[in-house]
């Protein structure tokens, strides 16, 4: 049956009835969304209060895997909202067939122009180098490549802010940028698997630097007291991630789902997103930003390939990748 | 035969599980491309440096084996328990605890830097064999210290008598009959492995099948192709398990009346003493480290970690209890079809596995609502081989060496098995039940598809804290897990070895 949201019907009916078909949305998401220290259980706590209905995230892995997750599921899945995808995957996403058109019009904050019928933008941020206060920066991917400067990096296999890289050289580089991984290859200390285990190296000590988001040392700082980390600004400007959610075409809740994506650009959600997901929200809530966010370095220059693009540089760039990186 | 149904379920389950979720993989696979120049290079890649690892593995574990066999002092039985803490851990966190030495900022190069000498780097094809000789070097200690402790006491006191050789009479021949099996163990743990090779190797050189196939799946979603590297990656198993076989002499060391084993060959006791300190403090220098890390972040560990070590510990008796059942059934039948059994889940590819089980579930039930169940049985499973290799040959001796005699008194079924096979497979059975706690516990496979928040386990919730940032926190949740792992195994082994002389 289908259910309401229109309350004075379902009670005019039944009281009882209306508490127990309480109408449930289920967004499938990446797994430190939900966890007790990632946005979602704030974000479900807050769109509960206005929606008469229960909110269940479903962690499946990480960015990467969501995707294939929502394929294996395909047309049966239960999920109504999948979010956390990126451009990077939007491309492969649309082409399943799965999504609906979000039929949200808000005003983003993104310093980019955003339109694309189907995925909605949450969150954002700039990938960088993150590296020791008081230490030598590299200044551009070239100057790194030319220095003796240690970095970690994620494998663009198995992990989206390697993938990220992968995009970031072919955006600001193009046929040269085979070049570019030639010269960057005695500077890469090891590739790991995930975000999780380079970041994790680096805080050893492992490293001069590890690819990561501009943002990251605003966690150290807010979170910790701790000011030592610094993103490392380039000259060619630094290539963004975008994370963005979609509405399922099999839905059996849209209207549930089109509130959602809604709020999902509204103050209540995106006022969680900085201190939760230590990304930049899609639309900035009114009361801005958390203090510390100001100290955060601000690329001049936004670089961000197509989802089409990215999706067409893909293959070659990877093969470029690891041909520079296996001599 | 009551024997008979426990065994065919448990091979139907093993079979199920890894030939069965590769078909419905492949089952569910659209036309993909086929394999690439860099998917044989991973291919190559991954049988060197699972050759090189199993080889240093036993090479090294042979003299530690011996020297716990021919020696007992003060705190023997606490270094055998925590010896195989490696073998236990989630691969991050003993990824961490080596680097604590051997990286960059270890212990080893701050050293080497105070006295001006040239820093060491771990990254690359060594580092991934040290890593794999890291985790594995436990294991071939305690499969080989098992071949030395079925030496009968008899045997040592005949070659006493004849004043022979001990090393060429009994324990060359032992070594040739346990050795292939052990190095065949970690050439296939080693074959499977992903988040080492990939951490510790450097770059794509290091590009092992199974990432190969995580990126066929996770990245291209082309299930045809990840299929197709699952049966390589299990080809590549079973050959290597073919050739073990083969160099593997059958005849044992016979019967014995189970007395204390007396040595009069102690050799030099300074030799033993290296191989032992050597090896300790190769194993435990990182897992110091791992503890060390840890005990800061015990206090900033959130609530939740403790609700996921709760159902850690659950999944891992339940997997535990499963896997010795079937391990004993597996074993009372025996037969070659028994030892396929024994290898296929560690050739099996952890992904594939757990999509094809993805896709089986999915159109029924709510992957959500099995996830603990699921969880179970695989890693049951996945604990088989070493379950089986633990008390497969115990009861083909007591088989052996009792079967006529329990026939001749018409001893058979429950009464058989109590009676005259658990008093002696104990000491296995034990060591069976507390590896496959503890491997449970540490596993991070399946439970990746199929859990919720609800469902979380303790190396789940440390990988969630640490993609949030908590590596603080993270470390403690690893300390907590290596300690609950080596409680869980210490309590199996321990129950095990009452009032047997170790």
């Amino acid at each position: 049956m289908k259910t309401t949201l229109s309350i004075s019907v379902a009670a005019a009916l039944c009281a009882t009835s209306a508490m127990a078909e309480t109408p449930t949305l289920n967004v499938m998401t990446y797994d430190s969304f939900v966890s007790d220290w990632g946005p979602g259980p704030a974000v479900e706590a807050a769109f509960e209060e206005i929606c008469n209905c229960d909110l269940v995230f479903t962690g499946a892995g990480d960015g990467a895997a969501l995707l294939a997750r929502l394929q294996l599921e395909g047309k049966g899945s239960d999920a109504d909202v999948v979010l956390g995808l990126d451009t990077n995957l939007t491309a492969a996403a649309r082409a399943t067939g799965l999504f609906a058109p979000h039929g949200v019009s808000a005003e983003l904050d993104l310093p980019i122009s955003w339109d694309d019928a189907e995925f909605l933008p949450f969150d954002w941020g700039y990938f960088a180098f993150v590296g020791n206060a008081g230490e030598d920066a590299a200044t551009s991917l070239k100057a790194l490549a030319e220095s003796d400067a240690k970095i970690l990096i994620q494998d663009p296999r198995s992990s989206t802010p390697g993938l990220g890289l992968l995009m970031w050289v072919k955006a600001a580089y193009g046929d040269e940028a085979a070049d570019v991984w030639a010269a960057l290859a005695d500077n890469i200390v090891t590739v790991t698997p995930g975000w999780s285990e380079a970041y994790g190296l680096f805080l050893e000590g492992e490293a001069d630097a590890v690819l990561s988001y501009t943002t990251s040392p605003a966690y150290h700082l807010i979170a910790e007291e701790d000011d030592s980390k610094v993103a490392w600004a380039f000259d060619e400007g630094h290539y963004m991630q975008v994370e963005v959610a979609g509405k399922l075409a099999g839905t059996d809740q849209p209207e549930l789902a089109d509130q959602f994506l809604a709020f999902m650009v509204s103050d209540g959600f995106q006022s969680i997103i900085p201190t939760t997901n230590w990304m930049y929200p899609a639309k900035l809530p009114a009361e801005g930003l958390p203090a510390g966010f100001e100290t955060l370095v601000t690329p001049n220059k936004a670089l961000l390939l197509s989802s089409d693009a990215a999706a067409a540089a893909r293959d070659g760039a990877l093969e470029e990748w690891r041909a520079a990186l296996s001599q | 035969m009551i024997q008979k149904l426990p065994a065919w379920l448990a091979m139907a389950l093993v079979l199920g599980l890894t030939l069965g979720t590769l078909a419905a993989v492949g089952w569910r696979a659209e036309l993909g491309r086929g394999l690439s120049a860099a998917d044989w290079a991973a291919v190559r890649f991954t049988i060197t440096q699972a050759i090189m690892s199993a080889m240093l593995s036993v090479v090294l574990a042979i003299p530690a084996a011996r020297a716990l066999a021919r020696r007992s002092f003060r705190g023997r039985r606490i270094l055998i328990t925590l010896l195989g803490a490696p073998f236990l851990l989630p691969v991050i966190v003993a990824v961490l605890g080596l680097l604590a030495v051997f990286g960059r900022g270890g212990v080893i190069n701050s050293a080497l830097a105070a006295v001006g000498l040239p820093q060491i780097s771990i990254y690359g094809f060594w580092g991934v064999v040290l890593a794999h000789v890291f985790f594995n070097l436990p294991l071939a200690v305690r499969l080989i210290l098992q071949g030395w402790q079925a030496i009968p006491a008899e045997r040592f006191r005949l070659v006493a008598s004849l004043n022979g050789s001990v090393f060429r009479l009994l324990e060359v021949p032992m070594l040739a009959r346990v050795v292939p099996g052990a190095a065949l163990v970690i050439f296939l743990i080693c074959l499977t492995s992903f988040a080492v090779a990939l951490t510790l190797g450097g770059g794509p050189r290091a590009t092992t099948v199974e990432l190969a196939i995580y990126q066929a799946i996770q990245f291209d979603f082309d299930l045809g192709r990840a299929a197709l590297l699952a049966c390589i990656q299990f080809g590549l198993g079973l050959s290597a398990a073919f050739v073990a076989w083969q160099v593997t002499p059958t005849q044992g060391m016979g019967r014995g009346m189970d007395r204390i084993v007396q040595r009069w060959d102690q050799g030099r006791a300074a030799v033993d003493a290296a191989a032992l300190s050597l090896v300790a403090l190769f194993l435990l220098l990182p897992l110091a480290m791992v503890v060390l890390r840890g005990v800061p972040g015990l206090i900033e560990m959130p609530s939740a970690v403790w609700a996921a070590a709760g159902r850690s510990i659950m999944v891992a008796t339940g997997s535990a209890g499963l896997c010795v059942v079937l391990a004993v059934a597996l074993s009372l039948r025996g037969g070659v079809a028994v030892s396929v059994i024994g290898v296929m889940p560690l050739a099996a590819s952890g992904l594939v596995m757990g999509t094809g089980l993805f896709v089986l579930v999915y159109p029924f039930v709510s992957p959500r609502s099995v996830a603990l169940p699921v969880t179970i049985l695989v890693n049951a499973t996945l604990a088989l081989p070493f379950a089986v290799r633990a008390i497969g040959p115990a009861v083909a001796d007591v088989k052996a060496d009792y079967g006529k005699l329990a026939e001749s008194l018409g001893m058979q079924g429950w009464n058989r098995l109590r009676i005259v096979v658990f008093p002696r497979i104990r000491r296995p059975l034990g060591f069976a039940a507390g590896l496959a706690a503890a491997l449970s516990m540490g596993d991070l496979g399946v439970i990746t598809l199929f859990a919720g928040e609800a469902q979380e386990t303790l190396p789940l919730a440390m990988y969630r804290l640490m993609g949030s940032y908590r590596m603080e926190a993270a470390a403690g949740a690893g300390l907590l897990l290596l300690a609950l792992s080596l409680l869980l195994f210490w309590l199996c082994d321990q129950g095990g070895r009452r009032d047997a002389d170790a």
